[in-house]
């Protein structure tokens, strides 16, 4: 089957899903909520009718527009970015715009339609840019070619704007509701033309988010409200020790307990309560005796972990990321030489929805309902777990209660599958606490970074060396990723594309991979986060080594790279780099390329005689190529300092036991309101490309406060946290 | 059977006194907008008003409500927009996952209920509730909107 046989068998299939929500009551993609009642099946007579106008719109016989979303909702605003990409092309009227989630199991019906569900690497607009503006203009062709052809004139004589075609010459005009129907019938253009940036008119422009109103009142239901028919609720505790497995439970100690139905084994290394409700099912799962096969990591500790790394700094293996000149010749050659050993710990990503999902095990088919940043992962979770077929596996995406990568994995819907396949008939909510949630992360690796240096008797740098210790996400989550026992997004932001400082003559990046038990994942920003602290942080060593200011030391270093220049002049200029400044507060400077977006902060801080730090002010400047959203984007850069600045520091998760030591946020704090500095952003846009921006600005938030610190103090922090230093003056 | 006032209406549960608050809310009454994300009074997802004084539902045994009047999010306005508080969330687009939304809109109606023109500092003060996605900078700037606001209670 072809593509566009795919298109139009998905665009049958849909009209009947949404005559059947349209009959709940017009409802969006939570139709399931919504009782049928009487009055509602009477009103469904009177709804309007909807059209699939391509794959990406449907349109209302009202002028309403949906815009279907392949990838995830989970605060980055994606949801209202692709509705506009769309809305664009389409010429539609934005006020009548709705978004609305395409089904995985859809998606696969269709042979992946609608593209990549994943959503993660800053990748939402950028991955899907191209092929959603070609649905947008499709749709507008399909809409204006019905117009023409029932007035008899050609589909190039008409135009379209805020969802109405007409014809000038005749002066005749029909709204897009209108003909949506006829336009629906009509074959999917392949070949379409893409407006010029300068005819965009909802790209760019900063309207409010398609999302707002729900998350206002409490109606937005994320996966851990869901409500179903005759629905059980499980509560879960994974081993303690990461590789531990489950030897035994006494169930009978717990089965008499108020509304607990079963305890049900997980996989090999989990056992759930199964009760009438999640707080019944969890307050008798305290009460279960378990006994745990702890295996060979029980006794592993953090102080073990860092050795390891440390051994890495000099190890004589490592795996290049890359190479020019010869470090060694340079460095011996050198008037000064610099040395420096960062470190940063395991981070949890502490969404603050637990993970959790409801799975129904029915007559060999599966239905979940799942927080998931990849629809397509949670689909073929849910049938493995299950031991079905991809094709009997019915997947509802809801809205995330944060991401920030950790809901690409899919261990906590495997569970739910697992869970409910034992209790067939009911759907199952599976709700982790937040201490399971804590302690069974897929963490942001541990790291090492050894920096050596050398300078000219100018000040110029000549030679450096990164060497990265620690451990690898893909050698964890995706060996067959590894190159040769490479990981290459280990040096995210260091490759040749990304990194700015192309002027000195003898570099080499390489890395110690040193893997633990202890699992790792893909953590906002990734490794752009430490590698961007370890740069930027050593390059401004280099600088007050050289007697040099930060920023016109960086400037020098950048001339080869116009765009990493150009976004950190934009941040200096913005903040006054240079002004006089109150007594007390001083500035720092950082940049960094990641996810296809330049990025560059300062940072304003002062400390007092005691060692408290106070940010008084960052600027964060941004060149995503083209920007969707600037209100959002604002919003993803102010955001980016509360995740990533926050941990740099407050968040580490150590290890002792072979267990997480860390369980809630009394022991992983996390930045709240009154620690967030104001955070003014600047949107630098210097066109012709899609960078990502959700990820990178996080990477620039840790090394311009750390630069500050020292320019307040004296002090070079260089493992974190933070709140582990003493900065009071001795 | 336990009785609650709920957002002015009485709503008689059967759940043993040590339940949370939370927990009856979300699983006896079935409204979710009260959300669970910590269990320890940390994070401040649960907050509800009991009384107009922000409280943690996580950590108030049901037991322990008695009289006190009980307002969560589906009861801080009749069309869940009208609030000054949640008129000035919405000029601001606070709102990112939005999964802390529900405590960080009572804990600032509680606020400017006590403080109806609270400074930065106060602001500081009361508002402890975490948000992972960072929309700390909105929260503070929709706060002061909110305090131009008239007030419709």
């Amino acid at each position: 089957m072809s593509n566009r046989q795919a298109s139009n068998d998905a665009g049958l299939r849909r009209r009947a899903f949404l005559g059947s929500i349209s009959a709940l009551g017009g409802g969006f993609a939570l139709g399931w909520q919504i009782p049928i009642t009487p009055a509602l099946a009477a009103s469904a007579v009177e709804s309007p009718t909807v059209h699939d106008v391509g794959i990406w719109a449907v349109i209302g016989s009202d002028d309403s527009v949906t815009v279907r979303i392949a990838r995830s909702e989970m605060g980055q605003g994606t949801f209202t970015g692709l509705a506009q990409l769309v809305a664009d092309e389409l010429d539609a009227d934005w006020a009548h715009v709705r978004a609305e989630y395409v089904s995985p199991d859809m998606n696969f019906a269709n042979k992946r339609a609608w593209g990549d569900m994943s959503t993660g690497g800053s990748r939402g607009i950028r991955g899907s840019v191209d092929y959603v503006r070609k649905g947008g203009a499709a749709a507008r062709a399909m809409l204006i070619s019905a117009a023409a052809q029932s007035w008899g004139v050609a589909p190039a004589e008409c135009k379209a704007a805020n969802s109405v075609i007409t014809h000038p010459s005749s002066g005749r005009s029909l709204r897009y509701g209108e003909v949506a129907a006829a336009a629906a019938l009509l074959p999917v253009p392949t070949e379409v033309t893409l407006k010029t940036p300068a005819q965009w008119t909802l790209i760019g422009k900063g309207v409010r988010r398609l999302d707002t109103v729900e998350k206002l009142s409490g109606k937005q239901v994320f996966a851990i409200d869901v409500q179903l028919p005759d629905m059980l609720c499980a509560a879960i505790r994974q081993c303690p020790v990461f590789g531990g497995t489950l030897k035994s439970f006494e169930a009978d100690k717990i089965l008499a307990m108020p509304g607990v139905r079963h305890v049900v084994p997980v996989g090999d290394d989990a056992v759930a309560v199964v009760a009438d409700k999640w707080f019944l099912a969890k307050t008798a799962l305290a009460a279960l005796p378990v006994v745990w096969d702890e295996g060979k990591n029980g006794e592993i500790n953090s102080a073990q972990i860092d050795a390891l790394l440390t051994g890495g700094l000099d190890a004589k293996e490592a795996a290049l990321g890359q190479r020019h000149g010869d470090v060694e010749t340079g460095l011996a050659s050198a008037a000064t030489k610099i040395e420096a050993v960062y470190g940063s710990p395991y981070l949890a990503h502490a969404t603050l929805e637990p993970m959790n999902c409801t799975a129904k095990f029915a007559d060999g088919r599966v239905e979940i309902w799942v927080p998931s940043q990849n629809g397509d992962a949670s689909l073929a979770a849910a049938a493995e777990a299950a031991g079905v077929k991809l094709a009997e596996v019915k997947v509802n995406k809801l809205h995330l209660g944060g991401g920030f990568g950790r809901r690409g994995n899919q261990d906590y819907t495997r569970q739910a599958v697992l869970i409910a396949k034992q209790v067939p008939g009911r759907p199952i909510k599976l709700i982790w606490t937040r201490e399971e949630d804590t302690t069974h992360d897929f963490y942001r690796p541990i790291t090492q970074c050894k920096l050596r240096a050398g300078l000219d008797p100018s000040g110029n740098v000549v030679a450096l060396h990164a060497r990265l210790s620690g451990q690898s996400i893909l050698a964890y989550l995706a060996p067959q990723r590894m190159e040769g026992g490479i990981d290459k997004a280990a040096f995210q932001s260091w490759s040749e594309e990304e990194f700015g400082y192309r002027s000195i003559p003898n570099l080499l990046i390489d890395h110690a991979v040193r893997n633990t038990h202890v699992p790792v994942g893909f953590w906002r920003g990734v490794n752009t986060n430490q590698n961007a602290i370890y740069m930027e942080c050593f390059i401004d060593e280099l600088a007050h080594a050289a007697g040099r200011d930060p920023l016109a030391f960086r400037q020098a270093m950048l001339t080869q790279s116009p765009k990493h220049l150009a976004v950190l002049n934009a941040a200096a200029e913005k903040a006054g780099w240079g002004s006089p400044l109150p007594p007390g507060v001083y500035r720092g400077i950082c940049q960094n390329f990641g996810y296809g977006s330049y990025t560059a902060a300062v940072a304003e801080v002062s400390v007092s005689d005691k060692g408290e730090l106070k940010i008084h002010r960052i600027v964060a400047a941004t060149d995503p190529g083209y920007v969707v959203n600037p209100n959002q984007v604002s919003a993803q850069v102010e955001g980016s300092f509360v995740y990533g600045l926050g941990a740099v520091l407050e968040g580490a998760i150590t290890i002792d036991k072979g267990r997480v030591v860390e369980t809630n946020f009394d022991t992983y704090p996390v930045m709240r309101l009154a620690a967030m500095p104001k955070v003014e952003t600047v949107i630098a846009p210097s066109g012709g490309f899609w960078g990502g921006v959700g990820e990178p600005t996080i990477s620039v938030c840790g090394p311009a406060v750390l630069n500050a610190i020292f320019a307040a103090t004296g002090k070079r922090i260089r493992t974190l946290p933070l709140r582990l230093h003493d900065l009071s003056r001795a | 059977m336990i009785k609650l006032d709920i957002n002015s209406k009485t709503t008689e549960v059967d759940a043993d006194p040590q339940t949370p608050l939370l927990w009856v809310l979300r699983e006896w009454v079935g409204m979710t907008g009260t959300k669970y994300g910590c269990g320890i009074a940390q994070c401040g997802a649960c907050t509800v008003h009991l009384d107009g004084v922000a409280t943690r539902s996580c950590s108030v045994p049901v037991g322990a409500v008695g009289d006190s009047k009980i307002t969560t999010i589906e009861g801080l306005s009749a069309d869940g927009l009208s609030h000054p508080v949640q008129v000035a969330w919405l000029q601001h687009d606070v709102p990112q996952c939005g999964y802390c939304q529900s405590g960080q809109i009572m804990a600032a109606a509680a606020l400017l209920k006590s403080n109806p023109h609270p400074s930065d500092d106060d602001i500081d003060d009361a508002m402890t509730n975490i948000c992972r996605c960072g929309t700390y900078q909105r929260i503070r700037a929709a706060i002061h909107t909110a305090s131009t606001l008239p007030s419709k209670a």
